[in-house]
């Protein structure tokens, strides 16, 4: 049936750090991976190599710039999958029973084996979450990794985009349960959910970029501008020992004529140039 | 939203046909006797909305990625309003095809008049569960409010009328004369409600932005977000899909052409055949079928225009700025 549970045990859910995502589209490329072997059907591409490329993705990286007065423009990546939402609009709409959120855990998910194809759900959901896979008809969308998350022969049983995650910016637990690792980073950071206005419930919840402070404006000499080579706050390098041998001759050979570049640590530093 | 042909073909002619079935509904339960020369119109009537209805179902199968499934989605009308349609439009061939064939028998008594009570009921409610299913999308604002279920139901009982003034003058000059003057009434109708749709969409105040689609509005006070990259090189199916939007010009343009076809010209000529008398005749046919013509093509674009200028929120996370 595609009526919504009353309430879930737990809900399962991703919490994505804005402030740490580099955009490397490593979950994207990770989450395409796993769930294109993993199913029945590939995830499927319609013109891979040629002019127009498209394809069915369960995870995007979108690339904003945010812009405020007297502030610095930044650049924040967000990575966006199915939130997995208490009111899951998708579901009640499903006119086969395709689509469905579980009791036990709160993940919602489609049966490729019932899917029509009538697109309705991704008509339903706002926030783009299910694709259409125009190869096998029926609609595509994150399973939060089911086959993974449950299973004990991994080593690491996350969603393949939490555990691919370079800059660990992704990071899967119970929401439901406020002693999760999950819920905590929600309460310390501020986590939120996107367009609450949408009346959704989403599970997932975002985490925002930290402030930072206003980058001095140029010309001016402020603590890490208008300075001079070694004034950054980082450690000289240590100078690499002399060879000996045919590649000490050799360096010395080279560097005859120029001069000799200053020996030993950060104390030796010229300052106040 | 992208607009489909098949979905608009569908609602534009089912919509056509359930509309004549609604006031061959009411007419039987009125006790009105198709009697006479009357009798073959009404039967020919219902055969040809039921051919409409039809029609409007196997072309909608034709946007399914299964089709050969379609029968699933008579499973689940206690939460989803796409398969009470289809359970209802089944439903209701059912006093359909009764009252067919009791017109055939020259039947009209008390068992009759209550199937054109199901009939009338179970057309209004199929075309209202139609026109649901786009209501309750709360990610398609445009289509979130009670007039998207009140065009559909005014422009399906209008431009029912107008096809059965159409086939029904023929047989009966009078009888297509009363029903010229119920179509025109009901274009009157349901040209208000289409305005009132119009109206209410260009003056309803934008729920979300992309700064409360993306959350980043908390880190830029008075500020802007903005799209630096898309995921993707290349469009993707949900920008395709979703992302569709008419020019506004064209959309100004297309709608004086809705309000041209589907109201005005056939409400003319409607009156016109009403103030002629019931004279029948080689004029007064042509007039209703011109009429009628013209009312499915005005019904063809507004449903184009509902699909095409109607805004998801997910062109939010796309670079749209509110929806």
């Amino acid at each position: 049936m595609t009526a919504l549970p009353r309430s879930t045990r737990r809900r399962l859910g991703l919490v994505i750090d804005l402030d740490t995502c580099v955009g490397c589209h490593a979950c994207v490329v990770h989450c395409k991976e796993w769930n294109t072997g993993g199913y029945p059907a590939p995830l499927s591409d319609a013109d891979p190599y040629g002019a127009d490329p498209s394809g069915t993705w369960l995870n995007r990286v979108h690339s904003y710039e945010v812009e405020a007065p007297g502030r610095t423009p930044r650049v924040v990546h967000f990575p966006k999958s199915c939130l997995h939402c208490e009111d899951a609009p998708c579901v009640t709409v499903c006119p086969t029973g395709a689509s469905y959120k579980r009791e036990e855990d709160g993940i919602v998910l489609v049966d490729e084996d019932l899917c029509i194809g009538c697109k309705l759900c991704a008509w339903a959901c706002p926030y783009g979450a299910r694709e259409f896979d125009g190869a096998t008809g029926v609609m595509k969308k994150c399973t939060l990794c089911i086959d993974r998350i449950y299973n004990d022969h991994l080593a690491d049983p996350a969603p393949a985009c939490v555990s691919t995650c370079p800059a660990r910016a992704r990071h899967f637990g119970d929401l439901a349960d406020p002693g999760s690792e999950v819920s905590r980073l929600v309460a310390e950071r501020g986590g939120y959910e996107l367009m609450p206005e949408t009346g959704c419930r989403p599970t997932n919840r975002y985490l925002p970029p930290r402030t930072r402070e206003p980058a001095p404006i140029e010309g001016e000499a402020g603590p890490r501008g208008g300075g001079g080579e070694g004034q950054g706050s980082a450690p000289a390098l240590a100078d690499a020992p002399a060879e000996g041998g045919f590649l000490g001759w050799i360096d010395r050979l080279l560097s005859s004529g120029a001069p000799e570049p200053p020996r030993g640590g950060p104390s030796e530093r010229p300052e106040g140039r | 939203m992208h607009p489909a042909y098949s979905i608009i073909f569908f609602t534009a002619a089912s919509g056509a046909g359930y509309g004549i079935m609604f006031l061959l509904g009411l007419a039987a339960a009125a006790g009105a006797a198709p009697s006479g020369s009357g009798g073959p119109a009404f039967v020919l009537a219902l055969v040809f909305a039921l051919v409409l209805a039809g029609a409007g179902f196997v072309s909608s199968a034709f946007h399914l990625g299964r089709p050969e499934r379609a029968l699933r989605a008579f499973s689940q009308w206690r939460t989803s309003w796409l398969s009470r349609e289809a359970c209802l439009a089944a439903a209701t061939c059912v006093p359909a095809v009764g009252l067919g064939a009791g017109w055939w028998m020259g039947e009209t008594g008390g068992a009759w008049r209550t199937l054109g009570v199901a009939l009338a009921a179970g057309a209004v409610a199929t075309v209202y569960s139609t026109a649901m299913i786009y209501r309750s999308l709360a990610a398609v604002p445009r289509w979130a409010t009670g007039w998207t279920p009140a065009g559909y139901l005014g422009l399906a009982g209008a431009s029912g009328a107008v096809w059965l003034a159409c086939l029904a003058s023929p047989f009966d000059p009078e009888a297509g004369r009363g029903l010229a003057g119920v179509a025109a009434a009901l274009l009157v109708l349901a040209g208000a409600v289409k305005g009132g749709y119009w109206r209410a969409a260009g003056r309803r105040p934008a729920e979300s932005t992309i700064g409360s689609a993306t959350g980043l509005d908390r880190i830029a006070p008075g500020g802007r977000v903005h799209v630096l990259d898309p995921p993707h090189s290349e469009p993707n199916w949900l920008q395709r899909e979703m992302g569709y939007r008419v020019a506004r010009r064209h959309a100004r343009r297309l709608r004086a052409v809705v309000w041209g076809l589907a109201f005005l010209l056939p409400g003319l000529l409607c009156l016109a055949v009403w103030f002629a008398g019931g004279r029948g005749g080689a004029g007064t046919s042509a007039a209703l079928a011109l009429a009628a013509a013209s009312t499915s093509a005005g019904v063809l674009i507004e449903r184009w225009l509902f699909f095409a200028e109607a805004e998801h929120k997910t062109a939010l996370y796309y670079g749209r700025e509110r929806v």
